[in-house]
């Protein structure tokens, strides 16, 4: 009896060692799953192209509390040609949502710029949906020297 | 902290048909809800979510803001003005409460 209550307990400290190990390597992934489904929500499952839509941010951000952000999408602003909203997302943020901006035919241009929080080094990227249903995407990475997300 | 304070910058004139920006800021600390006080225990999120501007009552621009936004929102747009008026712009907070300003433009 003895043995078998020893094994069972190795067993379970080994279990528990391998799930810890597990939940940590799989964490960042999960961000970025959450920022694809997030994405995938915006557009309605549909992968959007590359191209059309600019980030404009530092290469380096010293403090990830406030990184300016400026995003920019080709568009006439008029007609069928009319960007109807753009989604910006920090890929390694605990929560990758960062804000939608939605436009109007009275937007004159689709550009809008903000400040944002980042935890980390990561990728920015910013999905623009048009009034035809296309949707478009474009992403720059910015290192980031000390996050800011608090904790 | 102070009650937020909303401020924009709008141009006073501006000519028919000119592609304005408009920038604004609010005093907010946006609290993440992910920052945990001297006690251990987390500070509940409190964050402006929302803002909108509205053009001679049509709404021109709106923003959906998550936790990820800085500290004191900062937000630039831009407007195509057509004709005189008056812009309004609102902050909503998530607890209900709303901060908004007005700001008039003379278009010739």
């Amino acid at each position: 009896m003895k043995t078998v209550n020893r094994r069972h307990v190795l067993m379970i400290g080994a279990g528990a060692a391998a799930l810890g190990l597990v939940g940590l390597d799989i964490h960042p992934a999960l961000a970025e799953g959450k920022a694809d489904e997030l994405i995938k929500a915006f557009t309605g499952g549909a992968a959007p192209q590359e191209g059309r839509v600019t980030i404009s941010a530092p290469e380096i951000a010293e403090n990830g509390n406030t990184v300016p952000v400026s995003v920019s999408v080709e568009s006439a602003m008029s007609g069928d040609d009319v960007v109807e909203s753009v989604m910006l997302v920090a890929e390694g943020n605990p929560n990758p949502g960062v804000a939608t901006f939605n436009f109007s035919s009275m937007s004159g241009q689709a550009g809008a710029s903000t400040r944002i929080r980042m935890a980390k080094t990561q990728r920015i990227i910013a999905v623009a949906k048009m009034k035809d249903g296309s949707t478009y995407m474009g992403a720059k990475t910015v290192k980031v020297t000390i996050g800011g997300c608090g904790g | 902290m102070a009650d937020p304070k909303p401020r924009v910058k709008v141009p006073k004139t501006a000519s028919k048909g000119d592609v304005i920006t408009i920038k604004t800021l609010i005093s907010h600390k946006m609290e993440t809800g992910l920052r945990k006080g001297k006690d251990g225990k987390p500070i509940p999120r409190k964050i402006i979510n929302t803002f909108t501007c509205e053009f001679n009552g049509q709404q021109v621009f709106s923003t959906n803001l998550e936790p990820a936004v800085s500290a004191n929102p900062y937000l630039e747009f831009s407007v195509k003005v057509e004709e005189s008026g008056t812009f309004k712009f609102t902050w909503i907070e998530d607890d209900g409460a709303t901060y908004s300003k007005e700001q008039e433009i003379t278009v010739n």
